[in-house]
């Protein structure tokens, strides 16, 4: 274990512990915007800066590795200062337009020039224009926001392994890119959506739906397949607006395009809302409650196990059920219904 | 793509791969052979090397030596180098743009004879302002002596 | 017959450009043309490839040497080559006009020449020239009579401090790196001189490229590496091919390879061309370049000598560095110690360039007054025209007033006035260079070579350059010098790498001893210098005009009229401020207040 003192509070960590991971274990609070604990540490947005005893300047603190005998001071007059600079140059190349931006109050950059007061900016200069629309289905890109952060191209190369935007060019002209500029063409797993501290990267489904008057968030188990995700779905008033999840659940907050972007079908007025059943070959389908339904199912598996013995059935289930229901409906059938006959289509 | 082009790449690939070269040297064998980098010829390389088009895209925006668009016949590179500034830099880049007349972020004449590119440096100040054509190295360069040269290349 | 004729041609960038090649050819075809009449005198010429000898500004330099005595001569073009054959060599009467005068020797009496030493005087392009001068001795001393650490001891007795800008101990570097446990370690030279205004490391490699990997082979002795790099600009070809014809010959003399002298050491030199990014000077970035990433710098720490190229222990030294390790290994700790200052040991290649009489490459003892280096080496100021600064480091470093004229040449005597050394580059400037025009510049290149990573450089460069240039177009605010001053702090105290933590030292070394430019821009709209067009008036000067219409010619907005063989006038109405006029008059009619 290596000690070290941030702030006047001594602090013991395991070898390899950032300085930024040492202050978060002391519950104190360093901003960053480039930093995500799930990916590499990348230094870029300069705000996680810290004054370490014996340097000459201060150091990011996501960046610098723990020492033994270290003291740290997170917060001084010359660190506000130089970091509030930091802020100010941001919105100096920033629409500022977050009364009609979807991530408003999610928004980290907006957060900072609260808490730093930023009402005027010293520096009103030339400002980026990249706007050019992405005819992609799921994520829409608003370059003007980027503040080259990186999160989004590191989650899509150290997470997901796709590679599918980079940066391009150097200097105020640097931007995050698809190759050569075309639209966005991956797998849309929109893990580059939930990273974006800012409104460069949303959801086109979530566009222009409540942001959060009367929004609830709800947390809940993503439904489509075995590896049950966590996730929290916002809904308004009976309609599920958008998907997220956390980044402190066993997915870590990642999630696939399906459970991401593919929750339309819930508001869907063609979706299943009661059992149907057809109780002969050729006849339409009936809509029944729940104990009729059970009934009917139970009393057919009984009678078909009595006339041809429990291997005449069979059970099919699906990968969209957790594993908890995989398990018992195994269970049924094994247990229940004496046969090995029992499948799951997520089995491999 | 063609065959032949399609040859040549898998020569590149083949070379770079031996040497266990990196994406910087295989786009600069590139850029030797086609004079410029072309977007398919890039897809070509990321597929065969199942490396991200976006790295070597990242790579050729990055890079002032990397081409995106044919260059000319003539290439002529100022020197912007402090020196060089202080001793009319400046001056010679407008005169070559108003005797090439190149419009404002053209850097290329339209019959595709001459290029316009700046450097940072090539380390020879003492003989300020200094003007390559292709590859030689021009000193104490003038307005007037740079419209000589350029017409001695203009065939 | 023991007459022996030698003529050696300066061939390097600045040689060829001025003409070398063609100067050769002209030897060549005079000696063969001689020869028809007096056979011995083609026999015995020896035509020779030197590399640079530093004084660029005279070039074509070109030294005949008969029977010994050596004759040099500047300024010499193929028109000329004829009669110095004719007259020097074969009739044994040097041509006194041609010959170079006294300031040559000053330029060169004053030095101290332990890098630049063997430059001009070996065969660039032979191995066998670079061992006849004691090349390769060093090394082989190293590997197979001292241990690592008795080399490190060494090089941090002599006091070596990196010569690519930051000046930390090079033997302490290497210390640091041999510490940690490892499989791999790697050396890399940085010859990726990227300052605009400095070409000590091109001279250097095209000069002499075999002091270099000379010293790379001490450096990787030292550390363990078995792998090195030399990261070089591919915008010096000439200094790429003799590298690559260099590191041939080593390989061949079994300097390089595999059991090097004899021992069971092994160094493979790899050579990487950089691809144009200044940022790329950085070492982290350099290391993320030989990766084949974006130059994109990374943060330190953790330092490259813990965790380098692809995450192993990594040395980088620059070429000037490199160079000058067999001389230390060779002569002793004590006495490279002995030459230099108190804190800064040896010597120091600088780029002398600029508004100077004699421009060229140069070595000094660390310490020495920066008038020495102007008044004496340099010749003074070329022309007319008086002191204003001299900028030291490049767009790194800053410019220092008539002032500090006295000031030691070191790097804590740099420092102390808000410059630095950088990689040696000092760029004289007269009256007429406006200061707030200069300041500009710098940031137009850190600006464009910024890499964009970090915000404070991304977006702090761009905003001083935008201030910068409204107070050079007339629009500059009252409270903008402040604002220069505090935008600048901050970007030089949060940028991640080193290009962005310098890029405001031009800007605020100009502010500290030239305030008064600025507020002139600023308060009266003025530059004193007359050289921000912006805030100037064009006028025709009357009598001086001969209506030749050139001026109205070059007018793009059609603001000059005036008929043919009668004075012209300027409409300042129209007029945009383009200076158009003033470079196309040759009657110097034209002028701006």
């Amino acid at each position: 274990m290596l000690n070290l003192n941030i702030d006047g509070k001594d602090v013991s960590v395991a070898k390899g512990t950032t300085v930024l991971e040492a202050a978060q274990k002391l519950g104190i609070d360093v901003p960053t915007l480039c930093h995500d604990a799930r990916l590499k540490p990348f230094g870029a947005c300069r705000l996680c800066i810290v004054e370490i005893a014996g340097m000459p300047k201060p150091v990011t603190s996501c960046t610098t590795p723990a020492t033994e005998g270290m003291v740290v001071k997170t917060n001084s007059e010359r660190l506000y200062r130089l970091r509030k600079t930091t802020v100010e140059l941001l919105l100096s190349d920033h629409p500022n337009d977050c009364m009609v931006c979807s991530s408003s109050g999610d928004c980290t950059l907006q957060e900072l020039a609260y808490l730093y007061g930023i009402r005027e900016n010293r520096f009103v200069g030339e400002v980026r224009d990249h706007s050019r629309i992405d005819h992609n289905p799921f994520i829409i890109r608003d370059q003007n926001k980027c503040v080259m952060c990186g999160l989004c191209v590191r989650v899509c190369d150290e997470v997901q392994g796709v590679g599918a935007i980079g940066y391009s060019e150097r200097g105020f002209e640097a931007k995050v890119i698809t190759p050569f500029g075309h639209d966005l063409d991956c797998e849309f797993c929109g893990q580059c959506v939930s990273v974006c501290p800012t409104g460069a990267l949303t959801g086109s489904l979530w566009s222009g739906k409540p942001r959060s008057e009367g929004v609830v968030k709800t947390d809940t188990t993503c439904t489509y397949c075995g590896c049950g995700c966590n996730i929290t779905l916002r809904t308004h008033g009976d309609k599920v607006i958008r998907v997220e999840s956390a980044s402190d659940n066993h997915n870590r907050g990642w999630l696939c395009v399906k459970g991401r972007f593919g929750y339309e079908f819930i508001n869907s007025n063609e979706r299943l809302t009661t059992p149907l059943i057809r109780k002969e070959k050729g006849a339409p389908f009936e809509k029944a409650t729940w104990e009729e339904a059970l009934d009917y199912v139970a009393g057919k598996f009984t009678s078909l196990q009595q006339q041809h013995g429990s291997d005449s059935v069979a059970g099919l289930c699906s990968a969209r059920c957790t594993n908890e229901e995989n398990y018992l409906f195994q269970k049924l059938f094994r247990a229940g219904l004496g046969t090995n006959n029992v499948d799951h289509c997520a089995r491999y | 793509m063609d065959t032949q082009t399609t040859a040549t790449l898998e020569a590149i690939y083949d070379k770079c791969a031996a040497n266990e070269d990196n994406i910087i040297t295989v786009l600069q064998e590139i850029q030797k052979e086609f004079g410029y980098i072309q977007e398919e010829v890039v897809h070509w390389f990321s597929e065969r090397s199942n490396i991200p088009a976006s790295k070597y895209y990242g790579v050729v925006t990055f890079y002032s030596q990397f081409h995106q668009h044919p260059r000319g016949k003539n290439i002529v590179t100022v020197c912007c180098g402090t020196v060089c500034h202080v001793k009319g830099a400046p001056r010679i880049i407008a005169k070559v743009r108003e005797d090439l007349k190149l419009g404002e972020d053209q850097v290329t004449t339209k019959d595709m004879q001459f290029t316009l590119e700046r450097v940072n440096c090539v380390g020879a100040c003492s003989i300020a302002p200094v003007v390559l054509v292709n590859e030689k190295v021009l000193g104490k360069v003038t307005p007037s002596k740079m419209v000589k040269s350029l017409k001695e290349h203009k065939g | 017959m023991n007459s022996e004729i030698v003529v050696s041609v300066c061939m390097g960038t600045g040689g060829i450009a001025a003409g070398g090649d063609m100067v050769m050819k002209a030897f060549q075809e005079e000696f063969a043309e001689a020869g028809v009449a007096n056979a011995t005198v083609v026999e015995h010429s020896r035509l020779h490839k030197v590399g640079c000898r530093g004084f660029c500004a005279r070039d074509v330099l070109v030294d005949i040497s008969v029977n010994g005595i050596v004759s040099t001569y500047q300024y010499i073009q193929p028109d000329m080559v004829k009669r110095l054959v004719s007259d020097h060599c074969i009739g044994a009467r040097p041509v006194s006009e041609w010959l170079v005068g006294d300031d040559y020797h000053t330029f060169h009496d004053n030095q101290t020449k332990i890098v630049l030493g063997d430059l001009g005087k070996i065969d660039p392009e032979s191995i066998d020239e670079y061992i006849r001068v004691d090349g390769y001795k060093a090394a082989e001393k190293v590997l197979t009579t001292m241990t690592p650490a008795e080399v490190i001891e060494t090089v941090k007795k002599s006091g070596l401090r990196g010569r690519g800008g930051g000046g930390f101990p090079t033997g302490v570097k290497w210390g640091f790196c041999a510490a940690n446990d490892s499989d791999q370690y790697y050396i890399i030279c940085n010859a990726d001189e990227g300052d605009p205004g400095a070409f000590m490391d091109r001279s250097v490699v095209e000069g002499n490229p075999h002091a270099m990997i000379e010293g790379m082979i001490i450096g990787a002795y030292a550390i363990g590496a078995t792998v090195g790099y030399v990261y070089i600009r591919a915008e010096y070809p000439l200094a790429v091919d003799r590298l690559h014809l260099a590191l041939k010959e080593a390989k061949e003399k079994g300097f390089l390879g595999e059991k090097l002298f004899g021992t069971d050491f092994n160094l493979k030199i790899k050579v990487k061309l950089g691809a144009g990014a200044f940022v790329c000077g950085e070492e982290t970035a350099l290391i993320a370049s030989i990766e084949g990433e974006r130059g994109m710098p990374r943060a330190k720490p953790p330092f490259p000598a813990n965790k380098g190229l692809w995450g192993k222990p990594t040395i980088i030294n620059n070429v000037e560095t490199f160079a000058n390790l067999p001389h230390i290994l060779n002569k002793g700790a004590d006495w490279y110690a002995a030459i230099g200052s108190a804190k800064s040991k040896g010597t120091k290649v600088i780029a002398l360039t600029g508004k100077i009489r004699n421009t060229g490459l140069i070595e000094i003892p660390m310490g020495m007054p920066l008038k020495e280096i102007i008044f004496n080496i340099g010749g003074g100021i070329e022309g007319d025209k008086l002191f204003k600064a001299v900028q030291t480091g490049g767009p790194s470093g800053g410019c220092i007033p008539q002032q500090h004229i006295d000031l030691p040449v070191d790097y804590e005597g740099l420092a102390s006035v808000g410059s630095m050394m950088g990689s040696g580059g000092m760029v004289v400037l007269d009256e007429t260079d406006c200061m707030v025009n200069i300041s500009k510049f710098f940031l137009e290149f850190t600006q464009s070579e910024s890499c964009g990573k970090c915000v404070p450089c991304r977006l702090g460069t761009k905003r001083l350059l935008e201030i910068l240039t409204r107070i050079t177009e007339g629009e500059g605010k009252e409270g903008d010098i402040e604002l220069l001053q505090e935008l600048a702090e901050d970007v030089r105290d949060s940028s991640l790498c080193g290009l962005g933590m310098s890029a405001p030292n031009p800007v605020l070394s100009t502010i500290k001893y030239f305030r008064h430019e600025y507020e002139a821009h600023i308060k009266q709209k003025k530059c004193p210098a007359k050289v921000c067009n912006k805030l100037l008036t064009f006028f025709i000067r009357q009598d001086m005009c001969v209506g030749c219409g050139m001026c109205m010619r070059a007018c793009s907005v059609n603001a000059i009229s005036g008929e043919k063989k009668q004075p012209h006038k300027i409409d300042n109405s129209l007029c945009i401020q383009c200076g158009s006029c003033f470079d196309a008059c040759k009657f110097s009619a034209v002028l701006k207040e």
